[in-house]
């Protein structure tokens, strides 16, 4: 299943490629994109949406923790 | 207003700077000076390092930045530290501010998205979300308003500007019972519309979804930075620590505070950011300018493999023709060329077959039914009918000659209707499935631009092929192909072109989609209103013009040429300076260039992939 999420306050560019890199290491989830550009993350989440959404806040919240998901 | 903040903390800071260095202070209080101006201008950088450390986050650009000025304190060089930390803002500063300008600059060319929608519901015009708005119900837009949903015009005709989604700069007439489509603005008068479309399933959904997403496809260029930035920002760092500790270690008569000091100049410039952020943007600035003039890409990797086009295959019908039959010229005998159409046009009057409907269309005018008298129709030959009490042949060349009548030799690849008046013969019309006015010009400019080959697919005769192959300067043709056919062909030739080019289809997406797919750019033409074109296709040119190709594939490699500028000299100036750096000739504020002004080169260059129009070919 793929969703699509904004992100607020991702001000760097490189921020934003190391986010998608550990989003794509993340179990449950089967791809991810973020676009700095955009501003917006696409995660091709396989398995429990709830449960994935966790940990990808988690580490959201880990990596840059002034980015907001929404 | 975050901008603004920033912009009065740095005017401070800098000021501070200069009385630091201005004022006659010595030892502590100079010191103190520059360690109060560093804190005001640093202390975020600080924070947010020394969170990103407990979070196990190293080799990020504040820690990097942090690591480097406390370094540069501690050796005693605070001019540097503070002038590396302020240089340092307003580098980001301005990269922020140029990012976010571009941003808004390409999200306003996509500015369809309606507001709102007013809709009829008991008697009373409501304004609502355009997404609570069912098909079926109607709705009234006013001239000047964005239209906010498919539909059909039930009430009233109007002029609509449809250049936000095509480029295109003429308005289109749309009357009674025609269809509009979200995202054009209504012109010149009071419209009520059927809606024929929930607003996820409308044009402007589509197109927003379709825009948003295509930075989600990642270009090579774009893949290629983000493995490099991955290994550049460790090998650096390690770099800068053995560049550190080895010499003084090793070398007799080397300072170790010397060699550190050289060591936080790599760390300075240990950030990839230019890369990172420049390239995408180059490519997004690249759809967004291609967007512009109505050509949708559908991600960073089809506007890459776009700038290295071999071979360009057209189908024939509804690409390079209008895909519907006009009478393209009359040869009357013996009465005026009007007089001609008038009676082919009565004669055919009652028939709805495409080429009767093409005479009809050519006429133009109304037609009383009292006028005609009885009509036959000749199976597979033509009609005979009583008009005005004259008695009206209109056929092929078999009517004629069963009537006894001799005729001119039809000219090849067209469709011809003889006429015959009373026995005598009296001219004949020429029809044909119209070429499109810019087709010619599409394909020479193709020519121009260095693409290898352009070829033709059609289900048509060979004679109609050809002739259409040969006026419009197509390389090849291949006439009277099946559906099937068509993909053998494309399979041909998919071997023949060299291993770097790339083969780009352009159909109508209607009956193509094999082909479309198997392409390695699958283009459909005229997709304002077409959904199954929007989703077949990589690219999608909005209007009917096959000329848009060649703009597609100029902004494409306009957009090449920025994100290669940008990576040579981004690499370029950072290895210099590294250089430099580990022999001390270069410092902190070379170091500080290579890092924040050489992102803001490179968003700056970024931005002109966004423009379209004045760029050279070549």
């Amino acid at each position: 299943m793929k969703k699509t999420y904004r992100l607020e306050n991702l001000d760097c560019a490189n921020c934003a490629a190391k986010i998608e890199r550990e989003l794509k290491k993340l179990e449950g989830v089967e791809d991810a994109a973020v676009s700095f550009l955009t501003q917006r993350m696409t995660l091709e989440i396989d398995g429990a949406e709830e449960a994935v959404l966790e940990q990808v806040h988690k580490l959201i919240r880990r990596l840059e923790p002034d980015v907001r998901v929404r | 207003m975050k901008h603004r903040r920033q912009l009065i903390r740095i005017g401070i800071s800098g000021l501070g700077f200069l009385l630091a260095l201005l004022l006659p202070l010595e030892g502590w209080g100079q010191a103190g000076v520059f360690l109060a101006v560093y804190l005001l201008i640093g202390w975020d950088i600080l924070w947010r390092a020394a969170v990103n450390i407990v979070h196990g986050q190293i080799f990020d650009e504040n820690f990097l930045m942090a690591v480097a000025t406390v370094g540069a304190l501690a050796l005693g060089e605070y001019p540097e530290a503070v002038a590396v930390m302020l240089f340092y803002q307003v580098g980001e500063l301005f990269q922020s501010y140029a990012v976010g300008k571009s941003r808004r600059s390409i999200a306003a060319l996509m500015d369809i998205r309606p507001d709102y929608a007013q809709v009829e519901r008991e008697d009373s015009l409501l304004r609502v979300d355009p997404e609570e708005v069912a098909v079926g119900e109607i709705m009234v837009i006013h001239p000047g308003e964005r239209i906010p949903l498919d539909g059909r015009v039930i009430e009233g005709s109007s002029a609509i500007d449809t250049s936000a989604l095509t480029g295109e700069s003429v308005p289109r007439r749309v009357e009674e019972g025609g269809e509009i489509i979200s995202g054009c603005i209504n012109l010149t008068s009071r419209l009520r519309v059927e809606v024929t479309h929930a607003y996820t399933e409308s044009t402007v959904a589509r197109i927003l979804e379709l825009v948003e997403n295509a930075a989600s496809q990642k270009a090579r260029a774009e893949n290629f930075i983000t493995r490099f930035a991955r290994c550049y920002t460790p090998v650096v760092v390690i770099a800068a620590v053995l560049l550190a500790v080895l010499p003084p270690l090793f070398l007799p008569g080397f300072p170790f505070a010397e060699w550190i000091s050289r060591a936080l100049t790599f760390l300075v410039i240990s950030c990839p950011c230019a890369l990172v952020i420049s390239v995408p943007l180059s490519f997004f600035g690249g759809i967004g300018g291609a967007s512009k003039v109505g050509v949708l890409v559908k991600g960073s990797n089809y506007l890459e493999a776009l700038a290295d086009t071999e071979i360009v295959v057209f189908d024939k019908t509804g690409t390079l023709t209008r895909g519907s039959f006009t009478v393209t010229d009359i040869q009357s005998v013996g009465m005026d060329s009007r007089e001609l159409l008038e009676l082919a046009a009565c004669a055919e009057a009652g028939s709805s077959h495409p080429i009767a409907r093409s005479i009809q269309q050519a006429f133009g005018g109304e037609i009383m039914p009292s006028r005609i008298g009885s009509v036959e129709e000749v199976a597979g030959h033509g009609i005979r009918a009583v008009v005005d009490g004259r008695t009206v042949l209109a056929g092929n060349r078999r009517l004629m000659e069963n009537a006894g009548m001799i005729c001119p030799p039809e000219p090849e690849g067209a469709t011809v209707v003889y006429l015959a008046v009373d026995g005598s013969y009296a001219g004949r019309l020429l029809i044909e499935d119209e070429i499109k006015e810019d087709a010619a010009r599409a394909v020479a400019a193709l020519k121009a631009q260095a693409v290898r080959r352009t070829v033709m697919l059609t289900g048509d005769s060979d004679a109609v092929g050809q002739r259409v192959a040969k006026e419009l300067g197509i390389d090849q043709a291949y006439t009277g192909l099946l559906p099937a056919d068509k993909v053998e062909r494309m399979e041909e030739l998919l071997r023949e072109k060299g291993p770097k080019g790339r083969l780009v289809f352009v159909g109508d997406g209607i009956n193509d989609a094999p082909v479309l797919a198997r392409a390695d750019i699958g283009v459909a033409m005229g997709g304002l209103g077409s959904d199954a074109a929007i989703e077949a296709a990589d690219v999608v040119i909005m209007t009917d013009e096959p000329g848009k190709l060649s703009t597609a594939i100029q902004i494409a490699r306009k957009t090449r040429r920025i994100v290669r500028q940008n990576i040579v000299f981004a690499l370029s100036i950072k290895t210099a300076i590294l250089i430099l750096g580990a022999w001390g000739y270069a410092g902190m504020w070379g170091a500080v260039f290579a890092d924040v002004g050489v992102s803001v080169l490179a968003i700056l260059n970024a931005v002109r992939a966004l423009r379209v129009g004045e760029e050279r070919t070549d």
